[in-house]
């Protein structure tokens, strides 16, 4: 999957799941300062991108997501790996 | 009816209790999904609600089995559509004396009447914060409040229950999912059978109500919780108990 693809799929389901608008979702938008995501929404936010793309988000990786590019950057290199 | 619409799933839903209940969420118009181990009597009870199916299943689910409960937990979202209610009322006991008892009792015990309440509240939770709606309700016991010489795992089992309500509670409760705990007193079912008839009545004897408690009673304290007419409860513990804790 091309990282565009990864990318609108990435932003559709952060807006669907925080209740955002499209304009205020860029690679840069942090979860939790930003968009004013707190820990469940985030949580929810994990198990939408696991099914989606059919990958696991390791714990450990959670942490280190903290904006919309980390999320795309991470889910790229888990469908590479695959 | 009040529960028009509405899909709910009730553990240990072929006996006691469990049956009681399902029998009354069915009456006031819920779909019923009965999980229980004894498949004959799960359906054999469904076709007794109806005949045709379409409104009442069984499934053959041991709740302590994690990967069992999540797939028979997707089984009833496919046949039923929804997920809006779920009772976590499967429950055994494995009596005996604290300092007798063998590890194998108490982690059966605790296996089934509280690990097994959490699976389910694991699977159906995610779901229902999804929809961002659902009522949870978990039988708990009026002995996980006070305790009982002879059932330290049952009782320990049934307060954790209650700390797993309330935590839950806290945890769904901006999405709109309400978790209480119902705590029956002494209820005559196959369970309280075991009891002997002076045990029973030292324990009636002592109640305002002076009676032991039917099924119905707690089925109709669950029906309230599963539906709107309780929509500002939640993280609450409801004795159906004659009176016995105040």
């Amino acid at each position: 999957m091309a990282s565009e693809e990864i990318q609108k799929k990435v932003c559709d389901i952060v807006c669907k799941q925080l209740e955002v608008d499209a304009a205020k979702v860029s690679l840069e938008t942090k979860f939790a300062e930003d968009l004013g995501a707190d820990s469940l929404d985030q949580a929810e936010l994990v198990m939408e991108i696991e099914d989606e793309f059919d990958i696991n988000i390791a714990e450990d990786a959670e942490g280190k997501i903290k904006t919309v590019g980390d999320l795309v950057t991470y889910i790229d290199a888990q469908l590479k790996s695959k | 009816m009040k529960l028009d619409g509405k899909v709910a799933l009730v553990t240990g839903g072929a006996r006691g209790i469990g049956k009681a209940i399902a029998q009354s969420l069915h009456a006031s118009g819920a779909k019923v999904a009965l999980w229980g181990r004894n498949v004959e009597a799960l359906q054999s009870f469904a076709r007794e609600l109806d005949p045709s199916g379409a409104t009442a299943k069984g499934y053959a689910v041991d709740v302590g089995d994690s990967e069992r409960v999540e797939a028979a937990v997707e089984e009833v979202v496919k046949d039923f559509g929804q997920l809006d209610v779920l009772v976590n009322n499967a429950g055994i006991t494995e009596d005996g004396l604290l300092i007798r008892m063998k590890d194998e009792q108490w982690r059966k015990v605790l296996d089934t009447n509280l690990t097994g309440a959490f699976f389910l509240l694991r699977a159906a939770g995610k779901r229902m914060l999804k929809a961002r709606a659902g009522s949870i309700i978990n039988i708990s016991s009026v002995v996980g409040l006070v305790g009982n010489p002879g059932q330290a795992n049952y009782c320990a089992a049934k307060a954790g229950l209650l700390g797993l309500t309330k935590s839950a509670a806290k945890e769904f409760g901006s999405r709109g999912v309400r978790v209480n705990a119902v705590a029956p007193g002494l209820i005559e079912t196959d369970m309280t059978a075991k009891l002997t008839e002076e045990q029973k009545q030292a324990l009636v004897g002592g109640l305002p109500l002076g009676r032991i408690g039917r099924p119905e009673d707690v089925a109709g304290a669950v029906c309230f919780l599963a539906g709107d007419e309780s929509a500002y409860v939640t993280g609450q513990v409801l004795s159906v108990d004659g009176g016995m804790t105040m």
